[in-house]
Order: structure tokens, then sequence, then C-alpha cells
């Protein structure tokens, strides 16, 4: 029997478990669409390709599993670069189908073609054109199996119209097994053994935990290797929530918006074991002042992660999940009683950082954003989903909003990707439906993908938006306070719609809070919904994200309240 | 850290798009392309790349890595400092009139080269040598005047 290249791969994405797809037809593919419509996989129709690529980037976030989506294409695949982009910088597995025009017309500026395979080859983790029906089922199996493993990242198949209308026989695809890609799991057990001495023999040990911890699933892991060694640790952006926030050996958030005790611990450890991270300059500061008394093992999956911006003495390719069992297994034999004394003043060291410059703002009248997120963490007992924007509002969430477990906290990281949090928010509202998920906004980046309300709307998915609105741009406005003369250029945003007219107009509920007292109520009123909801938080202007480090200094080097 | 030409041998499948990706690669992320040969191996669906690329020390592990990530890529060989041949051809349009001709012939045959193509002014040398020799035989010709030159860039194997 045979079947058309579109129903084929109806049959391999049921083959890969996939249950939900978010996209946007055309003419592409329209043979996909249809073969779509005869099977029991929910599609979320998003009012834009980018909002569409972030929904399925917030479904895998949320669940740790493929997020898919179906654009047209041309504009389709290009409007879904961003999303590609944002996904891969971030190592969240994805499998993007691109529609293309028949093979006979490719090279040919065809209506609606572009040659989205060499666009996105270098924000993809892999692509490819399938140009052969009879490949079609082995591909698609192959990007999923790309996608999710190793150090996971978007797959891009392009699927020409006369590829997903024609037919031919369907072969269920074995194992894939590929030859030039065999990603290490586990690591050097020798190496391994090297950090157990090394933490014992240290007496300023620091542990630096990234977004790899939560995407190998490791955080139950790391956190029975730090409760076992007690190593205070800091954790990057990405890795917020894989090691609970209200832990006693948690020391924030490292970097240019880090905490004071963070970029103060690294400045003076003498070891450190970076698991799952990847010395993002936004992390390091200026590098060769990083850590620089530290010995630094480095544990990662990808071996381009390592050795790049930061040398390591001890470099450790393999899965964070699997490397942190076979640590926990070695520390089975190890008694750590002795090093307590020996590890006392450092400990003291770190109390003393604690309290001297912590997290801190000026509440009054006037709402401040960081009372908003406080509120809203107190209101949520910390267990939201909290989506991000890109900008102060993220740096805000991620410092006040404390993360006690993994996939809670879904931000464009790696590409800082503004208009990401709305669709995120979305993507793992669907994944989610239990949970509050909160999408934390400035009223600039909300903007950017604010289309997607309507569909929030559709699919009854109660998401809220929390605009922290202070009329600016307010990230590149501080900058602009701090390093370019307060000369304001263009960062003011005088001319914002009305947010809760707006949401209104949606079908959802809009709400607005113009005083710190009315804080709480908007928020309480807003959690007690079961629609989606705007919130309008009429923020102090200017009020800045401290801690700051400036571009390219050394992260000792903080700009404090 | 002091820069350095690499030599790397590089196998891939042999697909469309892989010399793209590894070009982009080089592109994107600011390496050197010095030169660049390709070709199938004797399995057909297996191309060898020979690539020198300059760099620190730092740089070129990066770029062995980059390349390792990328799908298509089978195996990378650094050859920098092991014990193996390079060599290169150039075909050579040299400027050649009667009292030159003499001159350039026994330069050619010092370089075991040959004459593949005699024109009124003008003699085309095939050439096939390691680095340094094609560049004392360049610096050797430049005088009579080259009018073209096409090389291929070098090609390198273990010993």
């Amino acid at each position: 029997m045979e079947f058309t290249g579109a129903q084929i791969l109806m049959k391999v994405l049921k083959e890969e478990g996939v249950d939900t797809i978010f996209g946007y037809p055309g003419g592409a593919v329209l043979d996909i669409y249809h073969a779509l419509a005869q099977t029991d996989i929910r599609h979320i129709l998003a009012r834009h390709e980018q909002g569409a690529v972030h929904a399925a980037d917030g479904y895998a976030r949320a669940t740790g599993k493929v997020g898919v989506s179906i654009v047209t294409s041309g504009p389709g695949a290009t409007n879904a670069v961003t999303g590609i982009a944002s996904a891969n910088a971030d190592s969240i597995p994805l499998v993007v189908i691109t529609g293309q025009v028949p093979t006979h017309l490719i090279g040919n500026d065809a209506f609606q073609e572009v040659d989205i395979v060499g666009i996105t080859r270098p924000c993809t983790k892999h692509n490819y054109l399938v140009t052969d029906i009879n490949d079609l089922a082995k591909t698609i199996k192959e990007a999923f199996f790309i996608a999710r493993s190793g150090r996971p990242g978007p797959v891009l198949v392009d699927i020409p119209k006369n590829i997903s209308a024609s037919k031919a026989a369907y072969k269920l695809p074995g194992e894939i097994k590929m030859r030039t890609y065999n990603p290490t799991y586990k690591p050097n057990l020798k190496q391994l053994r090297k950090i157990v001495d090394l933490i014992k023999s240290a007496k300023k040990p620091l542990i630096f935990s990234g977004g790899g911890v939560t995407i190998s699933g490791g955080s139950e892991e790391l956190t029975r290797f730090v409760t076992r060694t007690q190593v205070p640790i800091t954790s990057s952006l990405m890795g917020l929530g894989a090691f609970p926030g209200t832990h006693p050996l948690w020391l924030g958030m490292p970097g240019m918006h880090g905490t004071y005790r963070a970029n103060m611990a690294i400045s003076n450890c003498d070891f450190m074991l970076a698991i799952g991270v990847r010395f993002d300059d936004r992390v390091t500061g200026k590098t060769d002042v990083f850590a620089s008394n530290a010995t630094i093992v480095q544990i990662d999956i990808d071996p381009t992660s390592i050795h790049k911006n930061i040398p390591v003495e001890i470099p450790i390719v393999g899965d964070c999940k699997v490397s942190l069992e076979e640590l926990n297994k070695l520390l089975d034999e190890e008694d750590f009683n002795h090093v307590k004394e020996k590890r006392q003043p450092w400990l003291d060291d770190i109390e003393k950082w604690k309290s001297t410059n912590p997290l801190a703002y000026q509440a009054g009248d006037i709402i401040k954003p960081q009372f908003v997120i406080e509120k809203l963490y107190e209101l949520t007992g910390g267990k939201a989903i909290i989506t991000t924007e890109v900008g102060q509002n993220q740096m805000w969430a991620a410092q006040y909003y404390h993360f006690e477990k993994p996939n809670h906290f879904i931000s464009s990281g790696g590409l800082g990707t503004m208009g990401f949090g709305l669709p995120a928010a979305i993507g793992a509202q669907v994944a989610c439906p239990d949970k509050t998920v909160i999408d934390i906004a400035g009223d600039g980046s909300i903007q950017m993908n604010i289309q997607e309300m309507a569909t929030a709307v559709q699919y009854g998915l109660p998401v809220k938006v929390a605009i922290l609105n202070n009329r600016y741009l307010g990230m590149v406005r501080q900058w602009q306070e701090l390093f370019y003369e307060r000369v304001y250029s263009a960062t003011t945003l005088d001319h914002n719609p009305d947010f809760v007219k707006l949401a209104e107009a949606f079908g959802a509920v809009g709400l607005r809070a113009q005083k710190s007292s009315e804080v709480e109520p908007v928020l309480k009123e807003a959690l007690s919904t079961k629609r989606p909801v705007i919130m309008d938080f009429v923020t102090e202007r200017e009020e800045n994200v401290y801690p700051m480090v400036p571009a390219g200094a050394p992260i000792s080097q903080m700009l404090l309240v | 850290m002091t820069e350095q030409n690499y030599v790397l041998s590089i196998f891939v499948e042999n697909r469309p798009g892989v010399l793209s990706r590894i070009v982009g690669l080089f592109s994107g992320r600011g390496y050197n392309i010095e030169s660049l040969s390709v070709a199938e191996t004797m399995e057909p669906d297996v191309s060898r790349l020979t690539m020198v690329t300059k760099g620190d020390a730092v740089i070129i592990e990066q770029i062995k890595k980059q390349l390792n990530k990328l799908i298509n890529v089978i195996k990378v060989y650094d050859l920098t400092g092991t014990n193996y041949i390079q060599k290169e051809l150039a075909l050579i349009k040299v400027h050649a009139k009667s009292e030159g001709r003499a001159e350039i012939l026994r330069i050619v045959d010092i370089f075991k080269g040959k004459i593949v193509d005699v024109g009124q002014e003008h003699y085309t040398i095939e050439i096939t040598a390691s680095k340094d020799k094609m560049t004392a035989i360049l610096n050797l010709l430049k005088p009579m005047g080259i009018k073209e030159i096409v090389r291929t860039g070098i090609i390198a194997l273990h010993r």
C-alpha cells in the first residue's frame, strides 16, 4: 500500500510520540496539513511563525520532549528563523518542518521560494532538504534522533510540495545509527576521580552549574552531590531551578547581573567544578581574571564548549546527569567530615558576602518592578512556570523569583530574543495545563509577539502576562544612562497601547496596577482567573538592574545599588 | 600565542551541502582557510578534504572540535607536526619569447616539471611540488613574467 509523503510524515511523527504541533499553514504545506487533519495530533495555530517556533520551544523546555513546528515555505520559513536560532543558542530540541516549492522549481526563484536549508545552516544543529520521497521517513526519524541526543538542538527538515503530495510505500525506519554522529555520554572515570580528590583538598571550592544539568535531567543528582559535599554553588541563567534557589548553599546567579556573593565566590575560589555551562561572556566578564585562582574542571557533553572561552585544567566530555551519577557513586566511599574545618574560613567569607551586598531596592508608593516579582513569588509559592521576555524584566525575574525545580524558568538566554516569553508561555501551558504559567514581560518586548494573545484565547490557555511597564526599552536605556551620557536614543516608548483595552480586545482579561498597594490585589485576581490575563504594572520609569558588571570588566568590579 | 599553519585532513560524507557547512563554519566563526582541496575517496560516498588553516593552538583546537561536531564530518586528522607527504599542483603560464625559452626549460627540468602547452609568447608549465619547492620555482619564474597561475592548494597524506 502506498501513502503520500504527508501521510508518511504523520506516521513517523506518531511513531516518535508527537502529540502536539505548533504551526502555521500555507501553500507548500497544504498536503501536510491535509494529512494532519486526519490524525489525532493536536495542532496549535499560532499567529506568526516566530510565535509557533517559540511555542514549540516553550513546550520542549517545560517537558524535556522534542518540540515540533510546521511552517510553510518562503516567508513562513524565514519567520521561523528567529525561533530556530533561539532554540539553537539554548540547546533546545526542536524538529521544524518547512514546506518548500516543488523540486523541479527549486533554484528558479519560484513564488515563496527561499533556500531555508542554506539560511539555517549556521543556526540549526543539523538540517535536511528531502529530494526523494523514499528518504523521507528515515530523514524525519534521524531529525528527532539528532534533536534530542547529545547536546540537543533544533533540526530543520525542508519538504518540497511534490514530495509531500506524491506517493510511496511506507516502511517503518529501524533504529537510527549514524556513522558520523555518536555523542559521548559516559565520562572518563579516572578524570572524575580527580574531582573527588580536588574537592577534598580544596580550601575554597565552588560549583558552577548550567543549562546542561536541566537538559540532561540531572537536577536531583546535582542536589545530592552538593548536599553530600557541602560545596557552595552558583548557577547560570540557563541553570536556574536545577538546584533549589532557597538552599543555603546556593549563591544566586553569577555574571553581569549576578549576585555580589556569586561573583565574589568565583573571583576567590581555588577550585571550580563547572558542569553543563559554556562560560558565556555575560557570565565571565573579563576572561583573564575569571576564577583566575582556581583549578577548573569542566564537564560538558559538547567538546566545543570546553576550553573555548576559559582554559580548564581537567576537561571531561560526558552527559551531566551520567557524570553526576558516577560522581555520587564515588562519593559513597568518601568521608568529608575532616574537610569541614579546613573549609570554614571560606564559608565564613561567603556568609560575609551574603550579608554585605544583598539584592535590594527602595520600596515606595510607586511600583518597583522587583516588588512585583517578589509578590508573584510569594503568591505562587515559587511553583509557577515563569517565562520571560528579554531585558530588565528577564534579569529581575532571574534575581527575585527563587526557582526550586528545573524546567520552571523558561527564558531566551543565549540569543536574548525579545518576544520569546508570550509564545513560550503558550507552549508551556499546552504542555502543563494544570500549572500556573506566567510571562514576565517588559512593555517593549511584549509588543514583539503580542499577537499570540489571540492563540492563548482561541485555545483557552490561561497564561498570565505581567508587564513591568516603564515606558522605556529599559535595559538599553539603563546602558544609555550608565555608559552613553544619558542620551536616550530611540528607547522611549511614549505611544504604548492601552494594555488593558488591548487584552480585552483579544478576549482576554486586562488588569492594571498603578501603585504598590494595588500590586497584590491585581496579582491575586489574575492568579484566580482561569482565562488569559494581561497585567499592566505601571512601574518606576528609571529603575536599574543591579548589581551590574560593565561589559568586559572583571566580575568582581560590580556597580552596586 | 603564536599563529602558524596547520594541515587538516577531513573525511566527510559526500553529499550536497557538506562543503558549504564546512566553509560556512569557517566564515561564521572567523577562522582562516589558506587553501582547500576536495575530492572523492575510494569509497564514493566519502570525500577527503585537505585544508590548510592558520591560527594559534587554542583556535585550532576549537576548529577541530567544531569540524567534528558537524553531523556530516566523519573524522578530522591533524597532520601538523606528523610525518606526512604534501604536494601541490600548479599550472603556470609564463611569458616565453625565444631568448628566454632555454632558461625556462632548465628551471622546469630542475623542478621536474613539464611544459604542457606552448604558444607564440608563452609556455604553460605543469609542476607538482611541496610548498617550499613551489615557492622556489615561482621566485625563479617571476622575473620571466608570469601571465597566469592556478594552484590546487596542497594535498597531504600520512607516511
